[in-house]
């Protein structure tokens, strides 16, 4: 009775440095996040900002977002980001199905060899070639323009096939079997039972590679000089980090930029949690 | 369908290109030197056409445009002619001269060889498909009509339709760039060998030699390099580690019997992973500033990113805590999910046997997750030898160490490989020599490290076994 009471007891008492430590951890994860909203809403003073954190003359508002909105090129950003993204991501998407189901589903010669050469490629670091890239899209007469970040972020998409293959691999083949002795072809087979059978890691595919334009700004800095066709990233970043601009210069805008981004993003993100996780799981395991 | 059985009954008919000559057909000979012949004299004119389209656009190019270029990456230099101003005597007046671009040389032969090498395989099909026709006609089998063909292409050649387009993409945007680098790291492309102005030529290892000899002093090229690599070491070692175990215990904790809340407590850590990568640096770097909100709070007045002492000890501590916050969120995602798979009867008869929790983790959780997400762990260590934005958004590379990296290499002291190799290429005085060289020494490292990956991973083996 007394050692169910002692267990007990023990159960209580680990619950509660349980608790303490993920209240703790979880004050230290969503803090940076607090103090960007925080200062996205900091409308005055507006620069000296960063010195102190409850100045005299505070005043919270929606000021940065009119500002933002009004006084700077964001919202041209954001349309080209969303443009760019969209394209890409139904690009990439397809571009990843279509070699995955290639290399997971049918059989021929040069499967292996193909499956080696994608790996061997995907291990050069993305921009070392960065100039070459350059110049190749220079001689296409495509620099300074918004396709030729499209072109960039989903030309290499076949290099990214491993998780969606992985999880093609794990699709029974019992039923396309039936379906060929049904005499369906073997693109109707793609169409009509791979392709709804494969709708998480479509997602996952879809929301990884609508992210990835809203976070490079590396590719976008190198193709594209013209202000107007920034994306958010490399706007953002330009805001804090160009040579005219001293430390605390735009920071409150840039604060509010973030958050607009972040909401995008965030939103985006707790819809599809689900299939987020099943997406890195399933990579994670299967290798 | 019974054609393809038969033909992976007979696995080779024809043993390469040589046979076809020798055994085929007068226009199966032809089609050697006419692409599409064969075919248009088995009257499938669509399909000879089309190769016949192709071998005329090929030399167009070739004859055209790529040909040049490739004469002068033969010629053994990238150019010898100079632009600039020469003196026209006729005239009495300076002129200016468009000379050789090597850069352009370079890049344009890499292309025409590209062209070449997947025009050769187009060449081979045709010579392929003439000769199986005159196999064909010999067993006396119909030929397929080009709806046929069509149709094949939807069933067993399925994979063509498919492959081609994304590996185009891989060919102009990754393969030939690529290509091209490992060529410049054989040349001595830099900032005083900058075209148009000037020309730059192959220098055959001395870039290597650079980088690897270790007699130039401890300013040298190889010493710095040294030094970078062992940081990126540590660092993805660190990185790695620090995030997968951190990551862990907090999944652990969230899923323990008893918590209440675990959506909550998830949630309030995966709000990190929703704002994008570079915001939360870029945030960082201005909160950990000398005179950012942190030192405001602390009442101190610590350069967090900026101390060069001691090896740059602190902002290298500091970059890997800012890395924390950002991985452990994935992490944790990742664990529960594993976690929740890892079948209960273990902990059961464990606990029947009345071991205690921590014996628990070390002789079930963690050998299982690590058996499990030994693939996932290399590949993050192999990112992180690659994390290039944490480290350029956070210190820049900084702070700048002229003593231990100083000289011409332009390092410094918080730099990876990758994040040196960027500055190399962008500087005001680009080393785009050195810099290949250091791209080709990340792929063997990540090369080597895929490979036990590969090697180890579930799925290369047993691709076919989920069925």
């Amino acid at each position: 009775m007394s050692e169910t009471k002692l267990r007990k007891n023990a159960t209580k008492l680990s619950n509660a440095v349980v608790y303490t430590l993920l209240a703790v951890l979880g004050v230290l994860w969503v803090l940076p996040i607090f103090y960007l909203l925080y200062t996205a809403l900091r409308v005055r003073p507006d620069t000296g900002i960063i010195n102190q954190l409850f100045p005299a003359n505070l005043k919270l508002g929606m000021g940065n977002f009119t500002r933002l909105f009004t006084q700077t090129e964001f919202s041209t950003w954001l349309l080209n980001t969303l443009f760019v993204s969209v394209s890409s991501c139904i690009l990439t998407t397809v571009f990843i199905l279509m070699v995955s189901y290639a290399l997971s589903r049918l059989r021929f010669k040069l499967r292996r060899p193909i499956m080696n050469v994608l790996l061997v490629l995907g291990m050069f670091p993305g921009f070392m070639s960065m100039i070459a890239v350059y110049f190749i899209l220079k001689a296409m007469g495509l620099t300074n323009s918004l396709t030729a970040l499209i072109l960039v972020y989903s030309g290499s998409a076949a290099l990214s096939y491993y998780i969606c293959k992985g999880f093609f691999d794990t699709i029974p083949k019992a039923m396309e079997e039936a379906a060929i002795l049904d005499g369906a072809s073997r693109l109707a087979i793609f169409w009509r039972i791979t392709m709804p059978l494969a709708k998480p890691i479509i997602v996952y595919t879809v929301l990884t590679s609508f992210i990835s334009p809203w976070c490079d700004f590396i590719f976008v800095n190198t193709i594209i000089s013209d202000r107007e066709k920034y994306t958010v990233s490399l706007g953002l970043y330009k805001m804090i980090n160009s040579e005219k601009s001293s430390f605390n210069d735009n920071f409150t805008l840039f604060c509010a930029g973030a958050s607009v981004v972040g909401a995008i993003i965030v939103t985006l993100f707790m819809s599809m949690q689900r299939y987020y996780v099943e997406g890195i799981t399933s990579g994670a395991v299967k290798g | 369908m019974s054609e393809r059985i038969e033909g992976r009954k007979k696995p080779n008919p024809y043993k390469g290109l040589f046979s076809a000559f020798r055994n085929g057909s007068n226009a199966t000979r032809l089609s050697f030197f006419v692409m599409g012949s064969g075919q248009i004299a088995r009257k499938q004119y669509a399909k000879g056409a089309l190769y016949l389209l192709l071998q005329a656009l090929f030399f167009v190019y070739l004859f055209g445009f790529g040909g040049r270029y490739l004469l002068h990456l033969f010629s053994g230099n990238l150019g010898t002619k100079v632009s600039g101003e020469q003196w026209n005597e006729s005239l009495q007046i300076f002129e200016k001269v468009v000379g050789d671009n090597s850069f352009l040389i370079l890049l344009y032969g890499v292309m025409s060889l590209v062209i070449i090498a997947v025009f050769f395989i187009v060449w081979a099909m045709n010579i392929k498909g003439s000769y199986e026709n005159d196999l064909r006609i010999r067993e006396g089998k119909k030929l397929p009509t080009f709806k046929e063909d069509l149709k094949s292409l939807a069933n067993e050649k399925l994979y063509a339709p498919l492959l081609i387009i994304p590996f185009t993409g891989l060919l102009i945007f990754t393969l030939m760039p690529l290509i091209f680098m490992i060529l410049i790291a054989f040349t001595n492309y830099d900032y005083r060998h900058q075209p148009p102005g000037k020309l730059f030529d192959w220098v055959g290892l001395e870039n290597f030699k650079a980088l690897f000899s270790l007699s130039g002093g401890t300013s040298s090229f190889a010493a710095v390099f040294f030094r970078v690599l062992a940081w990126t070491f540590i660092w993805a070692f660190f990185a790695t580690f620090t995030n997968y175990f951190l990551g862990l215990v907090i999944a652990l904790m969230i899923n323990k019997k008893g918590i209440r809340l675990k959506a909550l407590w998830r949630t309030l850590f995966v709000i990190a992973i929703a704002v994008p990568q570079f915001v939360t640096l870029l945030l960082m770097q201005k909160i950990l500033d000398g005179d950012g909100i942190l030192n405001k709070i602390l009442g101190t007045n610590i350069l967090w990113l900026g101390d060069g002492r001691y090896f740059s000890l602190l902002p290298r501590v500091m970059i890997i805590l800012v890395n924390i916050w950002i991985g452990v969120p994935y992490t944790l995602l990742m664990c529960s999910g594993i976690l929740m798979n890892i079948p209960t009867d273990y902990y059961e008869a464990a606990r029947i046997d009345g071991a205690s929790t921590v014996r628990i983790f070390f002789d079930i959780t963690l050998p299982y997750m690590l058996r499990v997400t030994t693939p996932y762990l290399i590949t993050q260590f192999v990112g992180n030898i690659n994390n290039f934005n944490i480290i350029w958004l956070l210190t820049g590379g900084g702070p700048v160490d002229n003593l231990y990296y100083g000289g011409g290499t332009q390092a410094q002291s918080t730099d990876l490989l990758v994040t040196w190799l960027y500055r190399l290429t962008t500087d005001r005085n680009p080393q785009y020599n050195i810099a290949s060289v250091i791209g080709i020494v990340i792929f063997v490292i990540s090369a080597i490290a895929s490979l036990i990956t590969f090697n180890r991973s579930a799925s290369s083996k047993r691709e076919e076994e989920f069925q």
